[in-house]
Protein backbone atom coordinates (compact mmCIF):
# COMPACT_ATOMS: atom_id res chain seq x y z
CA UNK A 1 0.00 0.00 0.00
CA UNK A 2 1.20 3.43 -0.96
CA UNK A 3 0.31 5.43 2.15
CA UNK A 4 2.42 7.96 4.03
CA UNK A 5 1.84 7.35 7.72
CA UNK A 6 2.14 10.42 9.90
CA UNK A 7 1.05 9.92 13.48
CA UNK A 8 2.38 13.32 14.45
CA UNK A 9 -0.59 14.92 12.71
CA UNK A 10 -2.67 14.02 15.77
CA UNK A 11 -0.61 16.22 18.06
CA UNK A 12 -0.49 19.21 15.72
CA UNK A 13 -2.61 22.35 15.96
CA UNK A 14 -5.42 22.63 15.08
CA UNK A 15 -6.05 18.89 14.68
CA UNK A 16 -5.53 18.00 18.35
CA UNK A 17 -7.96 20.77 19.25
CA UNK A 18 -10.49 19.40 16.75
CA UNK A 19 -10.34 15.94 18.31
CA UNK A 20 -10.71 17.48 21.75
CA UNK A 21 -13.73 19.59 20.78
CA UNK A 22 -15.21 16.56 18.99
CA UNK A 23 -14.77 14.46 22.12
CA UNK A 24 -16.42 17.17 24.24
CA UNK A 25 -19.38 17.38 21.87
CA UNK A 26 -19.76 13.59 21.79
CA UNK A 27 -19.80 13.52 25.60
CA UNK A 28 -22.19 16.47 25.77
CA UNK A 29 -24.68 15.15 23.19
CA UNK A 30 -24.61 11.66 24.68
CA UNK A 31 -24.93 12.68 28.33
CA UNK A 32 -27.74 15.19 27.82
CA UNK A 33 -29.51 12.69 25.55
CA UNK A 34 -29.05 10.03 28.23
CA UNK A 35 -30.64 12.25 30.89
CA UNK A 36 -33.64 12.78 28.58
CA UNK A 37 -33.74 9.07 27.70
CA UNK A 38 -33.57 7.95 31.32
CA UNK A 39 -36.24 10.29 32.67
CA UNK A 40 -38.63 9.96 29.73
CA UNK A 41 -37.93 6.22 29.36
CA UNK A 42 -38.63 5.58 33.04
CA UNK A 43 -41.88 7.53 32.84
CA UNK A 44 -43.09 5.69 29.76
CA UNK A 45 -41.91 2.34 31.09
CA UNK A 46 -43.97 2.92 34.24
CA UNK A 47 -47.01 3.98 32.20
CA UNK A 48 -46.69 0.70 30.30
CA UNK A 49 -47.18 -1.25 33.56
CA UNK A 50 -50.24 0.69 34.77
CA UNK A 51 -53.72 -0.81 34.67
CA UNK A 52 -55.47 1.97 32.68
CA UNK A 53 -55.71 0.69 29.06
CA UNK A 54 -55.65 4.18 27.44
CA UNK A 55 -52.45 5.15 29.23
CA UNK A 56 -50.86 1.83 28.34
CA UNK A 57 -51.86 2.20 24.70
CA UNK A 58 -50.34 5.69 24.50
CA UNK A 59 -47.08 4.47 26.02
CA UNK A 60 -47.01 1.49 23.67
CA UNK A 61 -47.65 3.75 20.68
CA UNK A 62 -44.71 5.97 21.68
CA UNK A 63 -42.38 2.99 22.00
CA UNK A 64 -43.41 1.43 18.70
CA UNK A 65 -43.14 4.68 16.76
CA UNK A 66 -39.71 5.47 18.11
CA UNK A 67 -38.08 2.07 17.93
CA UNK A 68 -39.43 1.06 14.52
CA UNK A 69 -37.94 4.00 12.64
CA UNK A 70 -34.17 4.07 12.05
CA UNK A 71 -32.36 6.72 14.06
CA UNK A 72 -30.90 8.24 10.90
CA UNK A 73 -34.40 8.78 9.50
CA UNK A 74 -35.47 10.31 12.84
CA UNK A 75 -32.61 12.78 12.65
CA UNK A 76 -33.55 13.87 9.15
CA UNK A 77 -37.24 14.19 10.00
CA UNK A 78 -36.58 16.21 13.13
CA UNK A 79 -34.02 18.42 11.46
CA UNK A 80 -35.50 19.02 8.02
CA UNK A 81 -39.19 18.14 8.17
CA UNK A 82 -40.34 19.22 11.65
CA UNK A 83 -39.64 22.96 11.14
CA UNK A 84 -41.63 22.85 7.88
CA UNK A 85 -44.79 21.32 9.37
CA UNK A 86 -44.81 23.59 12.43
CA UNK A 87 -46.55 26.98 12.22
CA UNK A 88 -44.41 29.35 10.14
CA UNK A 89 -43.06 31.40 13.03
CA UNK A 90 -42.24 28.42 15.22
CA UNK A 91 -40.47 26.73 12.31
CA UNK A 92 -38.53 29.87 11.58
CA UNK A 93 -37.55 30.17 15.24
CA UNK A 94 -36.11 26.64 15.20
CA UNK A 95 -34.27 27.25 11.95
CA UNK A 96 -32.93 30.74 12.58
CA UNK A 97 -33.18 31.95 16.17
CA UNK A 98 -32.52 28.82 18.23
CA UNK A 99 -28.82 28.76 19.05
CA UNK A 100 -27.09 25.60 17.79
CA UNK A 101 -30.21 24.05 16.18
CA UNK A 102 -28.28 20.99 14.98
CA UNK A 103 -26.98 20.27 18.49
CA UNK A 104 -30.44 20.51 20.09
CA UNK A 105 -32.11 18.51 17.34
CA UNK A 106 -29.55 15.73 17.63
CA UNK A 107 -29.66 15.63 21.43
CA UNK A 108 -33.45 15.67 21.78
CA UNK A 109 -33.88 13.19 18.93
CA UNK A 110 -31.28 10.79 20.34
CA UNK A 111 -32.84 11.16 23.80
CA UNK A 112 -36.38 10.46 22.60
CA UNK A 113 -35.22 7.51 20.51
CA UNK A 114 -33.25 5.91 23.34
CA UNK A 115 -36.15 6.60 25.75
CA UNK A 116 -38.24 4.05 23.84
CA UNK A 117 -35.58 1.42 24.45
CA UNK A 118 -35.10 2.38 28.12
CA UNK A 119 -38.89 2.27 28.60
CA UNK A 120 -39.04 -1.34 27.47
CA UNK A 121 -36.31 -2.26 29.91
CA UNK A 122 -37.90 -0.41 32.81
CA UNK A 123 -41.15 -2.26 32.05
CA UNK A 124 -39.43 -5.65 31.90
CA UNK A 125 -37.54 -4.81 35.10
CA UNK A 126 -40.81 -4.06 36.90
CA UNK A 127 -42.50 -7.13 35.45
CA UNK A 128 -39.78 -9.50 36.69
CA UNK A 129 -40.59 -8.64 40.29
CA UNK A 130 -42.17 -11.76 41.85
CA UNK A 131 -45.82 -11.66 42.90
CA UNK A 132 -44.84 -12.46 46.47
CA UNK A 133 -43.23 -9.05 46.85
CA UNK A 134 -46.32 -7.37 45.34
CA UNK A 135 -48.57 -9.27 47.71
CA UNK A 136 -46.39 -8.26 50.63
CA UNK A 137 -46.56 -4.62 49.54
CA UNK A 138 -50.35 -4.77 49.25
CA UNK A 139 -50.55 -6.44 52.65
CA UNK A 140 -48.81 -3.35 54.04
CA UNK A 141 -51.59 -1.37 52.30
CA UNK A 142 -49.15 0.73 50.28
CA UNK A 143 -50.79 3.10 47.80
CA UNK A 144 -50.01 2.71 44.09
CA UNK A 145 -47.65 5.63 44.31
CA UNK A 146 -45.87 4.17 47.32
CA UNK A 147 -45.77 0.76 45.65
CA UNK A 148 -43.79 2.21 42.70
CA UNK A 149 -41.71 4.56 44.81
CA UNK A 150 -40.61 2.09 47.48
CA UNK A 151 -40.89 -1.36 45.89
CA UNK A 152 -41.20 -1.67 42.12
CA UNK A 153 -38.78 1.02 40.91
CA UNK A 154 -35.95 0.41 43.41
CA UNK A 155 -35.95 -3.32 42.62
CA UNK A 156 -36.73 -2.93 38.92
CA UNK A 157 -33.84 -0.50 38.28
CA UNK A 158 -31.40 -2.83 40.00
CA UNK A 159 -32.46 -5.74 37.80
CA UNK A 160 -31.94 -3.79 34.58
CA UNK A 161 -28.50 -2.34 35.26
CA UNK A 162 -26.74 -4.73 32.81
CA UNK A 163 -29.05 -4.01 29.83
CA UNK A 164 -29.02 -0.30 30.69
CA UNK A 165 -25.22 -0.44 30.46
CA UNK A 166 -25.60 -1.54 26.86
CA UNK A 167 -27.98 1.35 26.24
CA UNK A 168 -25.50 3.87 27.62
CA UNK A 169 -22.78 2.41 25.39
CA UNK A 170 -25.14 2.51 22.42
CA UNK A 171 -26.07 6.14 23.01
CA UNK A 172 -22.38 7.13 22.84
CA UNK A 173 -21.95 5.26 19.58
CA UNK A 174 -25.27 6.43 18.14
CA UNK A 175 -24.27 10.02 18.84
CA UNK A 176 -21.90 9.71 15.87
CA UNK A 177 -24.96 9.80 13.57
CA UNK A 178 -25.40 13.43 14.61
CA UNK A 179 -22.68 14.26 12.10
CA UNK A 180 -25.23 13.77 9.31
CA UNK A 181 -27.01 16.95 10.40
CA UNK A 182 -23.79 18.83 10.97
CA UNK A 183 -22.88 18.30 14.63
CA UNK A 184 -19.09 18.27 14.65
CA UNK A 185 -18.66 15.47 17.18
CA UNK A 186 -15.78 13.01 17.41
CA UNK A 187 -16.44 11.05 14.20
CA UNK A 188 -17.17 14.23 12.26
CA UNK A 189 -13.95 15.81 13.48
CA UNK A 190 -11.98 12.70 12.43
CA UNK A 191 -13.50 12.99 8.96
CA UNK A 192 -12.68 16.67 9.01
CA UNK A 193 -9.04 15.88 9.82
CA UNK A 194 -8.98 13.34 7.01
CA UNK A 195 -10.41 15.90 4.61
CA UNK A 196 -7.82 18.50 5.55
CA UNK A 197 -4.73 16.30 5.84
CA UNK A 198 -5.64 13.05 4.02
CA UNK A 199 -4.29 11.21 7.06
CA UNK A 200 -7.60 9.45 7.59
CA UNK A 201 -6.23 6.23 9.03
CA UNK A 202 -4.53 8.10 11.88
CA UNK A 203 -7.59 10.25 12.62
CA UNK A 204 -9.97 7.31 12.72
CA UNK A 205 -7.56 5.27 14.85
CA UNK A 206 -7.57 8.13 17.35
CA UNK A 207 -11.38 8.24 17.30
CA UNK A 208 -11.57 4.46 17.77
CA UNK A 209 -9.28 4.60 20.78
CA UNK A 210 -11.29 7.46 22.30
CA UNK A 211 -14.59 5.58 21.83
CA UNK A 212 -13.08 2.49 23.46
CA UNK A 213 -11.83 4.57 26.39
CA UNK A 214 -15.30 6.11 26.81
CA UNK A 215 -17.02 2.73 26.73
CA UNK A 216 -14.52 1.17 29.14
CA UNK A 217 -15.14 4.01 31.59
CA UNK A 218 -18.91 3.55 31.21
CA UNK A 219 -18.64 -0.21 31.74
CA UNK A 220 -16.50 0.31 34.81
CA UNK A 221 -18.86 2.96 36.20
CA UNK A 222 -21.94 0.82 35.61
CA UNK A 223 -20.44 -2.29 37.18
CA UNK A 224 -19.57 -0.10 40.17
CA UNK A 225 -23.18 1.10 40.34
CA UNK A 226 -24.34 -2.50 40.01
CA UNK A 227 -22.24 -3.63 42.96
CA UNK A 228 -23.07 -0.57 45.01
CA UNK A 229 -26.82 -0.93 44.60
CA UNK A 230 -26.99 -4.69 44.94
CA UNK A 231 -29.50 -6.02 47.45
CA UNK A 232 -27.72 -8.81 49.33
CA UNK A 233 -29.38 -12.16 48.69
CA UNK A 234 -31.92 -10.85 46.15
CA UNK A 235 -30.43 -12.08 42.90
CA UNK A 236 -30.10 -15.85 42.65
CA UNK A 237 -26.62 -15.78 41.08
CA UNK A 238 -25.30 -14.01 44.15
CA UNK A 239 -22.35 -16.04 45.36
CA UNK A 240 -21.10 -14.33 48.49
CA UNK B 1 31.28 -17.08 2.42
CA UNK B 2 32.21 -14.67 -0.36
CA UNK B 3 31.49 -17.33 -2.91
CA UNK B 4 28.11 -17.87 -1.37
CA UNK B 5 27.34 -14.15 -1.43
CA UNK B 6 28.28 -13.92 -5.08
CA UNK B 7 26.01 -16.84 -5.82
CA UNK B 8 23.12 -15.09 -4.08
CA UNK B 9 23.76 -11.89 -5.98
CA UNK B 10 23.86 -13.75 -9.28
CA UNK B 11 20.60 -15.51 -8.52
CA UNK B 12 18.91 -12.28 -7.45
CA UNK B 13 20.12 -10.39 -10.50
CA UNK B 14 18.98 -13.24 -12.76
CA UNK B 15 15.59 -13.34 -11.08
CA UNK B 16 15.12 -9.58 -11.39
CA UNK B 17 16.12 -9.68 -15.05
CA UNK B 18 13.65 -12.46 -15.77
CA UNK B 19 10.85 -10.67 -13.88
CA UNK B 20 11.36 -7.38 -15.66
CA UNK B 21 11.65 -9.13 -18.98
CA UNK B 22 8.32 -10.93 -18.56
CA UNK B 23 6.61 -7.80 -17.30
CA UNK B 24 7.74 -5.91 -20.44
CA UNK B 25 9.21 -3.14 -18.30
CA UNK B 26 5.78 -2.38 -16.90
CA UNK B 27 5.26 -1.33 -13.32
CA UNK B 28 2.56 0.22 -11.15
CA UNK B 29 -0.91 0.56 -12.61
CA UNK B 30 0.06 -0.58 -16.11
CA UNK B 31 1.60 -3.80 -14.74
CA UNK B 32 -1.56 -4.44 -12.70
CA UNK B 33 -3.84 -3.84 -15.68
CA UNK B 34 -1.66 -6.01 -17.92
CA UNK B 35 -1.72 -8.83 -15.42
CA UNK B 36 -5.47 -8.82 -14.66
CA UNK B 37 -6.82 -7.46 -17.94
CA UNK B 38 -9.01 -5.12 -15.86
CA UNK B 39 -8.74 -1.37 -15.30
CA UNK B 40 -10.46 -0.15 -12.14
CA UNK B 41 -11.98 3.27 -12.76
CA UNK B 42 -13.16 5.18 -9.69
CA UNK B 43 -16.03 7.58 -10.31
CA UNK B 44 -18.29 9.95 -8.37
CA UNK B 45 -22.02 9.26 -8.40
CA UNK B 46 -23.51 12.75 -8.25
CA UNK B 47 -20.93 15.23 -9.52
CA UNK B 48 -22.95 16.68 -12.39
CA UNK B 49 -21.68 16.96 -15.11
CA UNK B 50 -18.26 15.47 -14.31
CA UNK B 51 -19.20 11.97 -13.22
CA UNK B 52 -22.64 10.83 -12.23
CA UNK B 53 -25.00 7.88 -12.57
CA UNK B 54 -27.38 8.32 -15.51
CA UNK B 55 -30.89 6.93 -15.94
CA UNK B 56 -29.48 3.62 -17.18
CA UNK B 57 -27.49 3.35 -13.94
CA UNK B 58 -24.24 3.85 -15.85
CA UNK B 59 -21.60 6.41 -14.88
CA UNK B 60 -21.19 9.20 -17.42
CA UNK B 61 -19.92 12.75 -17.66
CA UNK B 62 -17.02 14.94 -18.71
CA UNK B 63 -14.40 13.24 -16.53
CA UNK B 64 -15.70 9.78 -17.50
CA UNK B 65 -15.29 10.66 -21.19
CA UNK B 66 -11.70 11.71 -20.54
CA UNK B 67 -11.04 8.49 -18.63
CA UNK B 68 -12.43 6.40 -21.49
CA UNK B 69 -9.84 8.05 -23.75
CA UNK B 70 -7.20 6.98 -21.24
CA UNK B 71 -8.55 3.42 -21.35
CA UNK B 72 -8.18 3.45 -25.15
CA UNK B 73 -4.57 4.61 -24.74
CA UNK B 74 -3.93 1.86 -22.20
CA UNK B 75 -5.31 -0.73 -24.64
CA UNK B 76 -3.07 0.62 -27.41
CA UNK B 77 -0.06 0.54 -25.12
CA UNK B 78 -0.66 -3.01 -23.86
CA UNK B 79 -1.77 -4.21 -27.28
CA UNK B 80 -4.88 -5.88 -25.94
CA UNK B 81 -8.40 -5.10 -24.84
CA UNK B 82 -8.95 -4.38 -21.17
CA UNK B 83 -12.16 -4.65 -19.22
CA UNK B 84 -13.39 -1.50 -17.47
CA UNK B 85 -14.54 -2.02 -13.89
CA UNK B 86 -16.35 1.03 -12.49
CA UNK B 87 -15.92 1.60 -8.75
CA UNK B 88 -18.06 4.30 -7.07
CA UNK B 89 -16.11 6.61 -4.75
CA UNK B 90 -16.92 9.61 -2.53
CA UNK B 91 -14.79 12.41 -1.08
CA UNK B 92 -13.97 10.26 1.95
CA UNK B 93 -12.91 7.16 0.02
CA UNK B 94 -11.32 8.47 -3.16
CA UNK B 95 -7.85 9.09 -1.73
CA UNK B 96 -7.49 5.87 0.33
CA UNK B 97 -8.72 3.82 -2.66
CA UNK B 98 -6.09 5.36 -4.93
CA UNK B 99 -3.44 4.95 -2.21
CA UNK B 100 -4.17 1.24 -1.73
CA UNK B 101 -4.46 0.65 -5.52
CA UNK B 102 -8.08 -0.50 -5.43
CA UNK B 103 -8.69 1.93 -8.27
CA UNK B 104 -6.15 2.80 -10.95
CA UNK B 105 -7.60 6.20 -11.84
CA UNK B 106 -10.28 8.48 -10.36
CA UNK B 107 -12.63 10.37 -12.63
CA UNK B 108 -14.70 12.90 -10.77
CA UNK B 109 -14.41 16.47 -9.56
CA UNK B 110 -11.26 16.37 -7.46
CA UNK B 111 -9.27 19.52 -6.75
CA UNK B 112 -5.55 19.11 -7.28
CA UNK B 113 -3.72 20.53 -4.28
CA UNK B 114 -0.28 20.08 -2.78
CA UNK B 115 -1.41 18.49 0.50
CA UNK B 116 -3.27 15.80 -1.42
CA UNK B 117 -0.16 15.24 -3.53
CA UNK B 118 1.50 13.80 -0.44
CA UNK B 119 -0.82 10.79 -0.92
CA UNK B 120 -1.76 10.76 -4.61
CA UNK B 121 -0.72 12.12 -7.98
CA UNK B 122 -2.66 14.08 -10.58
CA UNK B 123 -2.95 14.36 -14.34
CA UNK B 124 -3.00 17.67 -16.22
CA UNK B 125 -5.72 20.09 -15.12
CA UNK B 126 -9.00 19.20 -16.81
CA UNK B 127 -11.24 21.93 -15.41
CA UNK B 128 -10.91 25.12 -13.39
CA UNK B 129 -13.46 26.29 -10.91
CA UNK B 130 -13.56 28.15 -7.61
CA UNK B 131 -15.72 29.01 -4.65
CA UNK B 132 -18.87 31.09 -5.23
CA UNK B 133 -22.13 31.66 -3.40
CA UNK B 134 -25.55 30.22 -4.20
CA UNK B 135 -28.35 32.47 -2.92
CA UNK B 136 -32.04 33.06 -3.44
CA UNK B 137 -32.40 35.55 -6.28
CA UNK B 138 -34.35 37.99 -4.08
CA UNK B 139 -31.90 37.86 -1.13
CA UNK B 140 -29.87 40.89 -2.14
CA UNK B 141 -26.59 39.10 -1.45
CA UNK B 142 -24.04 39.96 -4.14
CA UNK B 143 -20.65 39.22 -2.62
CA UNK B 144 -19.14 37.46 0.37
CA UNK B 145 -19.06 40.88 2.08
CA UNK B 146 -22.88 40.81 2.24
CA UNK B 147 -22.86 37.76 4.52
CA UNK B 148 -22.55 39.78 7.76
CA UNK B 149 -25.40 38.77 10.07
CA UNK B 150 -26.53 36.01 7.71
CA UNK B 151 -26.49 32.22 7.92
CA UNK B 152 -24.42 30.21 5.46
CA UNK B 153 -24.32 26.45 4.86
CA UNK B 154 -20.97 24.82 4.10
CA UNK B 155 -20.20 21.20 3.22
CA UNK B 156 -17.90 19.61 5.77
CA UNK B 157 -14.36 19.00 4.59
CA UNK B 158 -14.54 20.87 1.31
CA UNK B 159 -11.90 23.36 0.24
CA UNK B 160 -14.75 25.89 0.01
CA UNK B 161 -15.59 25.50 3.70
CA UNK B 162 -12.06 26.54 4.62
CA UNK B 163 -12.10 29.55 2.32
CA UNK B 164 -15.43 30.97 3.51
CA UNK B 165 -14.69 30.35 7.20
CA UNK B 166 -11.32 32.08 6.86
CA UNK B 167 -12.92 35.10 5.11
CA UNK B 168 -15.67 35.40 7.72
CA UNK B 169 -13.07 35.33 10.48
CA UNK B 170 -10.78 37.80 8.73
CA UNK B 171 -13.56 40.32 8.22
CA UNK B 172 -14.90 39.82 11.74
CA UNK B 173 -18.41 39.11 10.49
CA UNK B 174 -21.23 37.85 12.65
CA UNK B 175 -22.09 35.01 10.28
CA UNK B 176 -23.47 31.71 11.48
CA UNK B 177 -22.18 28.58 9.76
CA UNK B 178 -24.34 25.48 9.43
CA UNK B 179 -22.45 22.30 8.58
CA UNK B 180 -24.01 20.04 5.97
CA UNK B 181 -22.67 16.74 4.72
CA UNK B 182 -23.18 17.07 0.96
CA UNK B 183 -24.33 19.36 -1.83
CA UNK B 184 -27.90 18.07 -1.90
CA UNK B 185 -28.29 18.78 1.82
CA UNK B 186 -26.76 22.23 1.45
CA UNK B 187 -29.29 23.04 -1.25
CA UNK B 188 -32.11 21.64 0.90
CA UNK B 189 -31.04 23.98 3.71
CA UNK B 190 -31.21 26.91 1.28
CA UNK B 191 -34.53 25.76 -0.16
CA UNK B 192 -36.14 25.47 3.30
CA UNK B 193 -34.87 28.94 4.28
CA UNK B 194 -32.64 27.53 6.99
CA UNK B 195 -29.71 29.44 5.49
CA UNK B 196 -29.22 32.50 3.27
CA UNK B 197 -26.43 31.07 1.17
CA UNK B 198 -24.70 27.84 0.25
CA UNK B 199 -21.17 27.83 -1.00
CA UNK B 200 -19.16 25.37 -3.06
CA UNK B 201 -17.38 25.19 -6.45
CA UNK B 202 -19.26 27.43 -8.87
CA UNK B 203 -19.81 24.73 -11.48
CA UNK B 204 -21.46 22.45 -8.92
CA UNK B 205 -23.74 25.34 -7.89
CA UNK B 206 -24.93 25.61 -11.50
CA UNK B 207 -25.52 21.86 -11.38
CA UNK B 208 -27.69 22.30 -8.27
CA UNK B 209 -29.72 25.08 -9.89
CA UNK B 210 -30.23 22.90 -12.98
CA UNK B 211 -31.85 20.20 -10.86
CA UNK B 212 -33.99 22.60 -8.76
CA UNK B 213 -37.77 22.72 -9.08
CA UNK B 214 -37.72 26.48 -9.69
CA UNK B 215 -34.31 27.36 -11.17
CA UNK B 216 -35.19 31.08 -11.57
CA UNK B 217 -35.47 31.48 -7.81
CA UNK B 218 -31.72 30.95 -7.30
CA UNK B 219 -28.60 32.73 -8.37
CA UNK B 220 -24.86 32.09 -8.32
CA UNK B 221 -23.23 35.34 -7.22
CA UNK B 222 -19.91 36.99 -6.38
CA UNK B 223 -16.34 36.75 -7.54
CA UNK B 224 -14.23 33.59 -7.38
CA UNK B 225 -13.12 33.19 -3.76
CA UNK B 226 -10.67 30.37 -4.41
CA UNK B 227 -8.81 28.61 -7.20
CA UNK B 228 -9.78 24.95 -7.63
CA UNK B 229 -8.15 23.14 -10.56
CA UNK B 230 -9.72 19.71 -11.17
CA UNK B 231 -7.65 16.81 -12.44
CA UNK B 232 -7.83 13.05 -12.82
CA UNK B 233 -6.28 11.33 -9.84
CA UNK B 234 -3.73 8.51 -10.19
CA UNK B 235 -1.43 6.61 -7.84
CA UNK B 236 1.76 8.15 -6.48
CA UNK B 237 5.23 7.15 -7.71
CA UNK B 238 3.85 5.87 -11.03
CA UNK B 239 5.26 8.22 -13.70
CA UNK B 240 4.74 5.67 -16.47
CA UNK B 241 0.97 5.57 -16.02
CA UNK B 242 0.72 9.30 -15.34
CA UNK B 243 2.68 9.97 -18.53
CA UNK B 244 0.21 7.84 -20.46
CA UNK B 245 -2.73 9.77 -18.96
CA UNK B 246 -1.09 13.14 -19.66
CA UNK B 247 -0.15 12.15 -23.21
CA UNK B 248 -3.80 11.34 -23.85
CA UNK B 249 -4.96 14.65 -22.38
CA UNK B 250 -2.31 16.69 -24.22
CA UNK B 251 -3.48 15.17 -27.51
CA UNK B 252 -7.07 16.18 -26.76
CA UNK B 253 -5.93 19.70 -25.81
CA UNK B 254 -3.72 20.03 -28.91
CA UNK B 255 -6.35 18.83 -31.38
CA UNK B 256 -9.07 20.99 -29.82
CA UNK B 257 -11.18 17.89 -29.39
CA UNK B 258 -11.40 18.77 -25.71
CA UNK B 259 -13.80 21.61 -26.54
CA UNK B 260 -16.22 19.19 -28.24
CA UNK B 261 -16.21 17.00 -25.15
CA UNK B 262 -16.57 20.12 -22.99
CA UNK B 263 -19.57 21.38 -24.95
CA UNK B 264 -21.31 18.01 -24.77
CA UNK B 265 -21.47 18.25 -21.00
CA UNK B 266 -21.41 21.96 -20.15
CA UNK B 267 -23.63 23.44 -22.87
CA UNK B 268 -26.79 22.10 -21.17
CA UNK B 269 -25.75 23.97 -18.02
CA UNK B 270 -25.10 27.15 -20.01
CA UNK B 271 -21.50 27.40 -18.81
CA UNK B 272 -19.04 28.22 -21.62
CA UNK B 273 -15.30 27.61 -21.04
CA UNK B 274 -13.64 30.53 -19.25
CA UNK B 275 -10.61 32.28 -20.73
CA UNK B 276 -8.56 30.80 -17.90
CA UNK B 277 -9.63 27.25 -18.76
CA UNK B 278 -8.94 27.76 -22.49
CA UNK B 279 -5.50 29.08 -21.56
CA UNK B 280 -4.92 26.02 -19.36
CA UNK B 281 -5.84 23.74 -22.26
CA UNK B 282 -3.42 25.62 -24.56
CA UNK B 283 -0.57 25.56 -22.03
CA UNK B 284 -0.98 21.85 -21.32
CA UNK B 285 -1.13 20.90 -25.02
CA UNK B 286 2.47 19.71 -24.83
CA UNK B 287 4.06 18.67 -28.16
CA UNK B 288 4.86 15.01 -28.86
Amino acid sequence: MNYNWNWQILTETPYLGWLWSGLQLTLLVSSVAWVIAFILGSLIGVLRTLKQPVVRALATAYIEIFRSVPLLVHLFIWYFVLPEVLPRNAGRWIKRDLPYPEYWTATVCLGFYTASRVAEQVRSGIETIPNGILDAARALSLSQRQLYRFVLLPIGYRVIVPPLTSEVLTIFKNSSLALTIGVLELTAQSRQIENYTFQGFEAFTAATVLYIVITLIVVWLMSYIERWTRIPGYLSQETS
Amino acid sequence: MLKHSIKVVVVVVAAVTVMTATAQDLYGALARIDETGIINVGHRESSVPFAYINDEQQPEGYSIDLCMRVVEAVEARLGKEVEVNFVPVNPQTRIPLIANSTIDIECGSTTNNLTRQQQVDYSHTTFITGTKLLVRADSGIQEVEDLDGKVVALAQGTTNERVIKAMIEEMGFDTRVINVSDHAEGFLALETDRVDAYSTDHILLYGLIATARDPEAYDVVGRFLSYDPYALMVGRDDSEFRLLVNTTLSELFRSGEILEIYNTWFDPLGVPPTDLLEAAFAIQALPE
